[in-house]
């Protein structure tokens, strides 16, 4: 078992509340039929995963350590906020009402926006040169 | 939806992501190789129990509480990708295109697995 810091925990926690909240609010306010397109889960994971790349790079590569920064905003509140099971649901109901190219191309879409939203947060940050 | 349920998913999102850190933690100390097996792990599990979820038919407030909010904020999407692409930028594209395929793999096969169960519980 690792060494657990409560404080590292409690920030984890915090931002996964916060994170849930707005999951479920976007959610339930652009809310789609069941083996339709799901735009809140797309919108979620994708803008997510941006911020996730925006804080972690920052974090890691331009900011001095910080010990609860990163399980704050991100293992907890990108972490919580973006979901993977969801996903996987809204995929096998696709399947369930024989919409196999809109299961296959959101999956790939998800996949691919989600990984170049990575790819340009990366850069942005990397982009930015450090003043010393 | 009352306050009472709203705060119940902020408090129930918080164990999600806490439940994520440990068992991702616990995982990802042991695992070898360049695969992210604490994240395939905690995605993998939280597919299979919200597809359990649906199988038992559970809805409303109680699949938003126990689904949406729990296993939504344990499983993660974006930890997934970034892990994804640092793979890649490490120069070990092979891993990344295997993080991606297995994972969507497992997991929709989870999630029926899970839901075939519980429709037949």
């Amino acid at each position: 078992m690792p060494h657990l810091d409560r404080r590292e925990i409690a920030a984890i926690f915090l931002g996964g509340a916060i994170g849930s909240l707005l999951r479920v609010w976007l959610g339930r306010t652009f809310s789609t039929g069941v083996a339709d397109w799901p735009w809140a889960t797309f919108a979620i994971n994708v803008s997510g995963s941006f911020a996730l790349a925006y804080f972690a790079t920052r974090l890691q590569e331009r900011l001095p350590q910080s010990t609860y920064r990163r399980p704050l905003l991100g293992t907890g509140l990108c972490g919580a906020y973006t979901t993977f099971s969801t996903m996987q649901i809204e995929i096998v109901q696709m399947i369930d009402h024989d919409r196999y190219g809109l299961a296959g191309a959101y999956a790939l879409c998800s996949v691919l926006a989600g990984y170049l939203a990575i790819c340009a947060a990366t850069a942005l940050v990397r982009r930015v040169r450090v003043i010393a | 939806m009352s306050a009472w349920t709203w705060l119940a998913v902020a408090l129930l999102g918080g164990v999600g992501a806490g439940a994520r850190f440990l068992i991702d933690s616990l995982i990802s100390v042991r695992a070898v190789g360049d695969l992210p097996l604490g994240t395939l792990a905690v995605n993998t599990s939280g597919s299979l129990l919200l597809g359990l979820l649906v199988g038992l038919a559970v809805t409303g407030n109680a699949l938003v509480l126990a689904g949406t909010a729990t296993l939504g904020s344990y499983t993660t999407f974006s930890t997934w990708m970034l892990e994804t692409q640092r793979l890649a930028e490490d120069a070990k594209s092979p891993a990344a295109v295997l993080n991606v395929l297995l994972s969507l793999l497992v997991g929709v096969g989870a999630a029926a697995l899970g839901r075939s169960i519980g429709a037949h519980a």
